[in-house]
């Protein structure tokens, strides 16, 4: 097996490039692998518009009350921690707020609860010339699309190659089990005081779960930058700069990959690559 | 109190630029930011006194005493979140905890029992208005819940407010789903590129589901006019009310980095914001006289 680096993109503002800097690292390397975390608002398929070769459903597990068996005692309700179990007549379910501990069934003193598939969405292996992707979708209308990303960072465990994990936003828990195993992780920020904030928030993160980082300024002008400010005072590595250019803006809207489109012949992501790939070994 | 809520389903459209814009226009007396993962709001509104803070409890996480485990493993076997894990002992992974019970319940041995956490914090800032806001503790998983809790402080300390402004979160899930309980409108705040115009379907789908009111705006549409038409397009087909356009501005960076809403200065966005803000107020008192 040959090397096998994962290379996390997060900032726990949205909106900052994490998915154009995931897109364009994973393009620029070729052979490598573009994972989409971001099960609830899923875009790097946009970009890469892969041509699917496999799909499965992702389904937890939810009680079913049998209620010939059901004799009334609550102890389900009682016991649910989550109020996703309520007692009318009989057994109510509220099913988007079950997160399927398994609690309700196991406590049930005759046997009327069984488990029972719920489908909460899918994930989606797929290609896109040689870049490999991965990457997930939660219906509308669920709470937690957790089950979907553990099963897409169980499927690429023991890939090898460069693998560029493109986060959900924020720095909940969702975010937590998408960098747990991480070998590098790439924070983007961009210039204002809310992205230099929640730098500041994701910065706590990756070194709560000590993980190696850097940063790369994305939307740079030539005004202030807070995010900088903050990488400098905290003696941070910047990784790279991506300036505000409404030629990027343009491409990325319109949901093209820009080292595809040998944007700026190419400098400015394939260095950015070479210095990831430096810094993460 | 009428809630009006502004979400986006993509991340950085500018959910929060617009809600400190409407704040000051309507010199709103009660709004919250419920964007717990990344709450920004405060840094762009102004109080005089500092926020009353309060520890927000999560649920209770599970937690072994290494004197009475008997090491049996019912726990580690029964935990669906694989949060119980083996060394030297068996322990809790309080990040992977949901706190639902189940090892506490199963334990022959009563070595397991819950523990109150603090998994966040939320601040009320009250003076001539009433901020509500919080923050989630880094990593932690009960976040809709908290959003839940900010909402409640806001209406707990608000009286005979017509209208509360709600800045809302990214995505579609149990943020965004909590904040969508109670709201009376949603504004989608949409951006015209291609990922814009999917996540901003899938937040229409999202509210839907709940039944929630719904308007669109544009933001920064100048940036792509082709995909700005084709979002109006879509609201003009779906039956969805459509506010206007928010042109792209590197004046609202500055108004921005100064701790400023938008329309505290003279700027294009901050003028456009003007109309939508018309338009959404227009659409909240039409409600009320049917």
């Amino acid at each position: 097996m040959g090397i096998n680096k994962k290379i996390v993109v997060l900032s726990g503002k949205g909106g900052t490039g994490k998915t154009l800097i995931s897109v364009n690292l994973a393009a620029a390397d070729g052979n490598s692998y573009y994972v989409d975390c971001d099960v609830e608002e899923p875009n790097g398929h946009l970009y890469f518009k892969p041509q699917i070769l496999e799909e499965k459903t992702v389904s937890v597990l939810i009680p079913e009350v049998n209620n010939d068996l059901c004799t009334g005692c609550k102890e389900c309700v009682d016991f649910c921690k989550f109020n996703a179990l309520a007692f009318g007549k009989k057994v109510i379910l509220f099913k988007e707020i079950c997160h399927s501990c398994g609690g309700c069934a196991l406590v049930c003193p005759v046997n009327a609860i069984t488990e029972i598939e719920k489908t909460i969405g899918l994930i989606n292996i797929g290609i896109s010339e040689n870049v490999r992707t991965v990457g997930g979708i939660m219906n509308t209308g669920e709470a937690s699309g957790i089950p979907i990303i553990k099963n897409i960072l169980e499927y690429i465990k023991d890939k090898s190659g460069y693998i560029f994990i493109d986060c959900p936003p924020g720095s909940a828990c969702i975010v937590m089990e998408t960098i747990k195993d991480a070998d590098y992780c790439i924070l983007v920020a961009e210039p204002t005081i809310f992205g230099a904030h929640n730098l500041e928030m994701v910065h706590q993160l990756v070194e709560l779960c000590n993980k190696p980082y850097g940063v790369v300024l994305n939307k740079c002008t030539d005004g202030p930058n807070p995010s900088e400010d903050f990488c400098k005072e905290k003696n941070i590595e910047i990784i790279g700069r991506i300036p505000f250019d409404s030629e990027l803006g343009e491409l990325n809207s319109n949901g093209k990959i820009a080292v595809r489109e040998n944007y700026k012949n190419n400098e400015l992501f394939y260095s950015l690559l070479n210095k990831v790939k430096e810094v993460s070994r | 109190m009428k809630q009006l809520l502004i979400l986006s389903g993509k991340g950085g459209t500018g959910k929060t630029t617009i809600a400190g814009a409407f704040i000051k226009l309507y010199n709103a007396r009660a709004y919250a930011d419920c964007d717990v993962d990344a709450p920004n709001l405060h840094l762009i509104s102004k109080h005089k006194n500092l926020p009353k803070k309060k520890d927000y409890y999560g649920l209770p996480k599970a937690n072994i005493d290494l004197d009475l485990c008997i090491e049996c493993g019912l726990c580690q076997a029964n935990c669906r979140f694989g949060a119980i894990d083996y060394q030297d002992g068996y322990f809790v992974d309080t990040n992977a905890c949901e706190g639902c019970g189940v090892c506490e319940f199963i334990c022959p041995a009563s070595a397991v029992s819950l523990k109150e956490t603090v998994a966040g914090e939320l601040f009320l800032y009250k003076d001539d208005s009433v901020f509500s806001t919080a923050k989630l503790k880094m990593g932690s998983g009960t976040s809709g819940k908290l959003v839940a809790e900010v909402k409640k402080q806001l209406l707990e300390n608000t009286k005979k407010v017509e209208i509360a402004i709600i800045d809302g979160s990214p995505g579609i899930g149990c943020p965004v789903i909590a904040s969508l309980s109670g709201a009376d409108i949603a504004l989608i705040v949409a951006e015209p590129s291609v990922s814009g115009i999917s996540d901003m379907e899938r937040i229409i789908k999202t509210a839907h589901h709940f039944e929630t009111k719904i308007a669109v705006c544009v933001n920064k549409y100048d940036i792509n006019l082709s995909n700005t038409e084709k979002i109006e397009a879509f609201c003009a087909d779906n039956n969805v009310a459509y506010l206007g356009r928010i042109p792209y501005d590197s004046l609202a960076v500055m108004a921005i980095n100064s701790g400023k809403s938008i329309v505290e200065i003279d700027c294009p966005s901050g003028n456009a914001v003007k109309a939508v803000y018309a338009r959404v107020i227009e659409l909240i008192q039409k409600e009320d006289n049917l």
